[in-house]
């Protein structure tokens, strides 16, 4: 039998958090953005398939950087809950607030009791019927939470980005305005001064999608060309 | 919710919330319980449905009246709803076991899409319908049946297509129209006489009422237009566009054609 050798736990969480920050800060960037028309998600994401960003629920979305693996399991995990909870309930029982704190527990309980802690970030964003009434919480890889108030960044370059967001994010930004500053934020570390739209993966949360668009699900994923007409239309 | 961290996830994610439910919350499904010897008092059941095709998509109706027994338990309950975006379905039978099937069934559907991140073909979907029906025979042998109807907008060949069911889960695909619950035979009679190839939305619209006028004609427990409390059909169109409910004030007018050409004739019907 090998002896065991005593780790302070003090040292362990140390140790468990800087390995989960590494891992995170080699993914590329995400911003969510709450605007005028509903909330913006936008990913650096160069693959068409493999998504960061997800609907959960008729106004709830998620988006996440780190293991694909990983975030994708708590994503599907976030879909059961929803639909799991709505069916018994009803639709509108299910809210950002009670998501989040469920994936805080998951989030914490890996982090504290299974050989390695998940090297995730996540946003669990809930679009309401006015700008205020909008749910923006963050999570992170130890189960921590925090309710953000009108933009979420993360990933590897978030200080960075979350500059430049912070900057020139106001409350009245239409949804075309949004997108263009997320654009030009996830470019903060290049040589360009915006991404295109083929390098990114964007979705959007409408505002009172049942009255303007006729459903109940706010969430609608962008396609490069729907990216493009928006961002031309209003330029 | 379920922990991500434990055990082989691969083998328990699945794209399906029935598979989902039965596993970790099978006292949620609405089929799956054991009843004690006896029977059943009466509840209330849902009547006539009837779908048909038409030039570039597919329709479905059903009338606003559920009875018990001899009873009008309802005249206000709709009985035809959107499974999703692309298809629609509509119940007959045991109202409190069929609605909740309904309401499952949607989930089911939304929650492959958003887990699989596409949509399920339409044979797809009639086949997950046909699974819950065949899961709901217990209850049938108890006396509560739930027979759908179910129709959908095909994106790959770009037609309107309907699917019946039997108590046992059987799914049969039906062309041009069908119909169940209490009126069908009549309503079936009915659309046999009006239905043509290539209809016109808005004919097909007046075709299904008039269907279901006829059935509320000789079937009791089917409900006719009600001029008095402002109730019609509930109608719903599918195309490539997606899934519609035709509004109340085109209904009304197209019920009250319908009498009028009725009374003119003056005849036995």
């Amino acid at each position: 039998m090998t002896q065991q050798f005593y780790v302070s736990p003090e040292q362990l969480m140390k140790d468990r958090a800087d390995f989960a920050r590494k891992g995170i800060a080699r993914g590329r960037s995400v911003v969510v953005i709450s605007c005028a028309d509903g909330i913006a998600l936008i990913a650096e994401n160069p693959s068409p398939s493999l998504h960061k960003i997800g609907e959960i629920y008729d106004k709830i979305a998620f988006a996440a950087v780190g293991k694909y693996n990983e975030f994708e399991s708590l994503r599907q995990a976030g879909v059961r809950y929803a639909d799991v909870r709505g069916y018994s309930y009803d639709r509108e029982d299910v809210t950002a607030r009670g998501l989040a704190s469920v994936y805080a527990q998951s989030l914490g309980a890996v982090f504290t009791a299974e050989q390695k802690p998940f090297e995730v970030e996540l946003a669990v964003a809930e679009v309401g019927l006015a700008q205020e009434q909008d749910h923006l919480y963050r999570l992170t890889f130890d189960g921590s939470i925090a309710d953000e108030n009108g933009f979420v960044v993360m990933g590897g370059l978030a200080d960075q980005i979350s500059d430049v967001v912070s900057g020139a994010w106001e409350p009245e930004l239409t949804l075309a305005g949004a997108m263009r500053l997320a654009l030009q934020a996830l470019a903060a570390d290049k040589d360009v001064d915006a991404l295109p739209a083929t390098a990114v993966e964007a979705a959007v949360l409408y505002r009172a999608s049942e009255s303007h668009r006729g459903s109940r699900r706010a969430f609608r994923r962008l396609l490069p060309e729907d990216m493009t007409r928006l961002l031309t239309e209003e330029s | 919710m379920q922990d991500p961290s434990t055990g082989p996830l691969a083998t328990q994610a699945t794209s399906s919330f029935t598979e989902h439910l039965q596993r970790s919350r099978p006292e949620l499904l609405p089929f799956n319980q054991s009843l004690p010897a006896g029977t059943v008092p009466s509840s209330p059941h849902a009547t006539t449905i009837v779908a048909l095709t038409y030039a570039g998509g597919v329709l479905m109706a059903g009338d606003r009246r559920a009875t018990m027994g001899n009873i009008i338990a309802s005249r206000h309950i709709e009985k035809v709803f959107p499974a999703d975006e692309y298809s629609v379905l509509g119940i007959a039978g045991t109202a409190g076991l069929a609605i909740d099937i309904t309401r499952l069934f949607q989930v089911e559907l939304e929650h492959y899409e958003k887990i699989e991140g596409t949509l399920l073909s339409l044979v797809g979907k009639a086949n997950r319908l046909g699974a819950m029906i065949r899961g709901n025979l217990p209850m049938a042998m108890q006396g509560m049946a739930v027979i759908p109807l179910f129709a959908g907008f095909d994106q790959v060949s770009g037609v309107g297509r309907l699917f019946s069911y039997d108590v046992t889960g059987g799914r049969y695909e039906e062309q041009e129209h069908h119909s169940v619950g209490s009126g069908s035979v009549f309503a079936r009679g009915a659309l046999k006489k009006l239905w043509k190839p290539n209809l016109s939305e808005e004919n097909a619209i007046a075709v299904a009422v008039e269907a279901l006028y006829d059935a509320a004609d000789d079937d009791s427990a089917t409900g006719g237009p009600d001029p008095v409390r402002q109730l019609w059909p509930v109608v719903y169109t599918v195309n490539r566009a997606g899934n519609r409910r035709v509004p109340d004030r085109d209904l009304a007018n197209i019920a009250a054609a319908i009498v009028e050409s009725r009374a003119i004739a003056g005849r036995e019907a």
